[in-house]
């Protein structure tokens, strides 16, 4: 655990020549007695991307990320600044501008910095190094060839392969210092079909905090590449969505997006300190039906929304937003938590060094019910089954959030029938779970392909539910 | 109270450092063996701050740097980027930029612009207009925009608060071909976002002011006051039933229709045959009264620009004139791909122009008479392939022309095609903050999906 600490301070610390002893005199001139809390974070990434098109790889990129942001807390002020330059008299300067949110106050005791490390939820490699160049530009290769013969009415190919090695070490004001190592790899597959003059597209991907084997094991970039045709495909069948309110079921996993949109960004500790939210002093009440058992779990080994410790140094946990339909906490950064008189619960995130950190979600989930999935669908006479979703939105302070499905079926005496077009999903976020009847046994976790966006910050997260029964959700269809 | 913080203005001297980065970069690059080669350079640097329920809450200091170099190796194209300016650094990521061009395949319509359509006229655009703004004035300033809102009604409950952004930066450009030109900017802007409640039920909305100086942005009053009124309006919001209607989307929100259009005429879209106006140039796809212009060269526009990301130099042109393409909008690897001229759009449109029609906001709404005013608009829900259209939406039912109550929860829903053909007016309320300017639109007729 202390290997990681010291593997990040190689990569960050010595290149340029800075020590521990130096974050402590940063440290030193960060802190006064009116200072709640400071830190100092380092961030050293490298990224690429490759893309195919046309049948050709005719793109790559390469990106190399580098910088120090330096935060002061005191009260409900802050104070920062960040800078490319990691030399320590910019570390010095940036400290004394952020320094002057507070009033002043005596010379705070600075607590000498102690590596403080956590056990790790994903191994720390470099997934650019763990497959060759030229092995990268064959495998978009083979699975654009292995895609074009799967049907013959695919027009357009496009794959992207993404791979980020981040690395990053924050001290505190309580004399830790912690580290994180974090691969993430991503592939994505899109066709575009044609028959009879008529185009859909079709997309699909997934990733994970390791390698870029994870996408040959199993055949799993060939599985992106099926599923993506098939969307494809069943689009060319879709006709004009319904328009109005209807028991809408839910498939399992991706479709989760659901609970991240309608609840989870109403649960994050800012807009409940704030009173901004519609769950704002809202625990303990009943916020869903007793079925929903809703968590946030940041401990999952190896997925795009894990994290070993978050962007202050706080180790990840596993935090049951609502249990049993009863709302029970907050996700919470250590700003927040402190003014709410809670524990942190290592939801404080951050874009990069250039951003100040904020409540993030993680991995945020549904637990499994006891119906069988087929039961469900069989207790519909008229609704809409979407089990694929393009993204949603929600405006937390009013409740209501859009989710827009990119594949839906008419549900009719309780079979899958006609496949219809997309259409945006809207509901309220305070109610949308009171209308949860029915929770199947089928949890199932996304691919690993979600990014959630607050105030201008993008951040890896993933979603996961079991098929879900919603008695009246609207429908936004052209079909009125 | 924080001191004000002094930083060193941004200016010319800066330009030739970056112009003199840029050299060194295309002679590593030709060096390394690249034949052709672009480098862009950028720094800026600010300052941000928020103020909430009348005190300060944050003080951001911005200093950003990024330097971004593509090179091609015949017909074989890489390219890196970086935070770091020193030489070592940027000889690293030269390496970087050539290992990938080496593995990536032969793409015949790769490369630099062609010479002879890079800008070499550089007209003062008047964009860079720093302002000496010490932390304890903005936040003055801020706390004051948030009064005036938190003032403005008792319904007013709760705030997010107001900010004060000021930034300033430089970009340069360089290429291979003998380009290599920085220009200087600036961008100043001011935002207050408040809570209202009745009856238990929250709503928030929010106004902001955006210039190139900051003497020509709202002053902090009235951005307070409108964010508190637009709150204030939406209390209250109720769903509507199932109908087909028409639909007024006001002039903050209606620059997003036009910006569906203009993705959709876009080279990306057109040579992936990813678009449903595909072939769509020379054809009708709005009314004979639309008409949309691009003015690239406005002095002090928040779009404006002599040249495009790729050194093209840009010019003011009609993309619709009576309603018929005119032009698409390509960068120059995908005009090539079409067998056309670039349009100087790597990068994006500049200053988005739709002719204004004769009618204020008031009399739009009487020429609806009954339908749904769209103030705001969530979700993704456009398909650029199909045209199809879903989004979430809230705004003000109008009946007999005059606004009768708040919604929310609903979508409006149709297809793109038809929308922009059941276009029935633009008015002359428009919107001068965004790179699209343009009125409130009116359209005959969508499908509305509620409760």
């Amino acid at each position: 655990m202390n290997d990681l600490i010291q593997q990040a301070e190689s990569v960050i610390l010595k290149p340029v020549g800075l020590s521990i002893n130096d974050i402590d005199h940063v440290m030193g001139g960060l802190m006064s007695s009116s200072i709640d809390q400071a830190d100092i974070y380092f961030q050293s990434s490298r990224s690429e991307s490759w893309v195919l098109e046309d049948g050709i790889v005719k793109d790559g990129n390469y990106n190399i990320e580098q910088g120090v942001g330096i935060r002061a807390v005191s009260g409900e002020k802050t104070g920062f600044a960040y800078s490319e330059e990691l030399a320590l008299p910019n570390l010095l300067d940036a400290a004394k501008n952020v320094k002057a949110i507070a009033s002043k106050g005596q010379a705070g005791i600075i607590k000498p910095t102690s590596r403080h490390g956590v056990p790790a939820l994903y191994a720390a490699i470099d997934p650019l190094d763990t497959l060759s160049r030229e092995d990268k530009v064959s495998l978009l290769k083979r699975i654009d060839k292995q895609t074009r013969q799967i049907d013959s009415r695919i027009e357009q190919v496009i794959i992207s392969l993404v791979g980020v090695y981040d690395v990053i070490l924050v001290a505190t004001e309580d004399g830790s210092l912690s580290s994180d190592i974090r691969p993430l790899v991503r592939m994505n597959v899109s066709v575009i079909v044609e028959e009879n003059g008529r185009r859909e597209q079709g997309g699909s991907g997934g990733g994970a905090r390791q390698g870029y084997e994870y996408f040959l094991d199993d055949g799993r970039a060939m599985s992106y590449a099926r599923e993506a045709v098939r969307l494809a495909l069943v689009n060319l069948e879709a006709v004009d969505a319904p328009a109005g309110n209807m028991t809408v079921v839910l498939g399992p996993g991706w479709p989760g997006i659901l609970l991240h949109e309608a609840i989870g960004h109403g649960l994050e500790g800012d807009f409940n300190r704030k009173g901004s939210s519609a769950f704002s002093g809202r625990i303990g009440e009943k916020v869903a039906s007793s079925l929903c058992t809703v968590v946030d779990d940041g401990t999952l080994q190896n997925r795009r929304g894990s994290l070993s410790v978050d962007d202050e140094g706080v180790q990840s946990q596993c935090t049951t937003l609502i249990e049993n339909g009863v709302l029970k906490g907050y996700m919470q950064d250590k700003m927040n938590a402190r003014l709410m008189g809670h524990a942190a619960t290592g939801n404080g995130r951050r874009e990069s060094y250039a951003h100040l950190p904020m409540p993030r979600m993680t991995n945020t989930y549904m637990l499994a019910g006891k119906s069988d999935p087929g039961e469900i669908l069989a207790s519909v006479e008229n609704g809409l089954y979407a089990v694929n979703f393009a993204g949603g939105q929600v405006d937390i302070t009013s409740g209501k959030f859009v989710f827009s499905a990119s594949e839906a079926y008419l549900i009719k005496n309780g079979k899958i029938t006609t496949p219809v077009k997309g259409a945006t999903l809207i509901g309220n976020g305070p109610d949308v779970l009171t209308k949860v009847s029915m929770v199947g046994n089928d949890l199932e976790l996304d691919s690993g392909v979600g990014t959630c966006g607050k105030e201008g910050q993008s951040v890896p997260v993933g979603v996961g539910q079991p098929t879900l029964k919603i008695d009246g959700l609207t429908v936004g269809g052209t079909h009125a | 109270m924080p001191k004000s913080v002094t930083s060193v203005p941004i200016g010319e001297q800066d330009i030739e450092r970056l112009k003199n980065i840029a050299e060194d970069i295309l002679s590593e690059a030709k060096k390394q063996g690249a034949d052709q080669v672009e480098a862009a350079i950028s720094i800026g640097q600010g300052l941000s701050v928020n103020a909430r329920l009348g005190e300060v809450e944050t003080i951001e200091h911005h200093r950003d740097q990024g330097v971004g170099v593509t090179i091609y190796n015949g017909k074989k194209k890489g390219s890196a980027s970086s935070t770091k300016l020193d030489l070592s650094s940027v000889k690293e990521m030269v390496k970087a930029a050539c290992a990938i061009a080496h593995y990536a395949e032969e793409d015949p319509f790769s490369g630099l612009p062609e010479r002879a359509m890079l800008a070499t006229d550089f007209p003062d655009l008047s964009l860079h207009h720093p302002w000496a703004l010490s932390a304890k004035a903005a936040i003055e300033m801020a706390v004051s925009c948030e009064d005036a809102a938190r003032e403005y009604d008792e319904k007013i409950t709760n705030s997010e608060g107001a900010s004060v952004q000021t930034f300033e930066g430089t970009r340069v450009l360089a290429n291979s071909l003998g380009f290599n030109h920085g220009y200087l900017s600036s961008r100043h802007s001011m935002s207050c976002s408040v809570i209202g409640e009745t009856d238990g039920n929250m709503q928030r909305d929010y106004w902001y002011t955006v210039a190139r100086r900051a003497q020509d942005m709202e002053n902090a009053a009235s951005v307070g006051k409108k964010a508190a009124e637009r709150t204030v309006n939406r209390l209250g919001a109720r769903s509507l039933s199932t109908r087909k209607c028409p639909v007024m989307f006001a002039a903050d929100v209606s620059g997003g229709l036009i910006g569906h259009f203009i993705s959709a005429i876009r080279g990306g879209n057109l040579y992936r045959k990813s678009t449903f106006l595909l072939d769509s140039l020379g054809s009708q796809v709005f009314p004979d009264f639309i008409d949309i212009y691009e003015q690239p060269l406005l002095s002090q526009a928040m779009g404006s620009a002599s040249y495009d990301s790729e050194g093209v130099a840009t010019s003011q042109r009609h993309i619709v004139e009576a309603g018929v393409v005119q032009g698409y909008v390509l960068s120059s690897y995908s005009a090539r791909k079409l067998g056309m001229a670039t349009t100087a759009n790597a990068g994006g449109v500049h200053n988005l122009t739709v002719k204004l029609g004769d009618l204020g906001f008031t009399q739009m709404l009487k020429e609806m008479n009954t339908g749904l005013l769209v103030t705001e608009l969530i979700g993704q829900g456009v398909n650029t392939l199909t045209g199809d259209y879903s989004r979430g939406a809230a705004g003000f039912w109008v009946e007999n022309g005059v606004i009768q109550f708040p919604v929310e929860e609903v979508t409006i829903a149709g297809n793109l095609k038809d929308i922009f053909k059941s276009i029935v007016t633009v008015g002359n309320d428009v919107d001068l903050r965004g790179n699209t300017r343009t009125g409130s639109i009116l359209i005959s007729e969508m499908t509305l999906a509620g409760s």
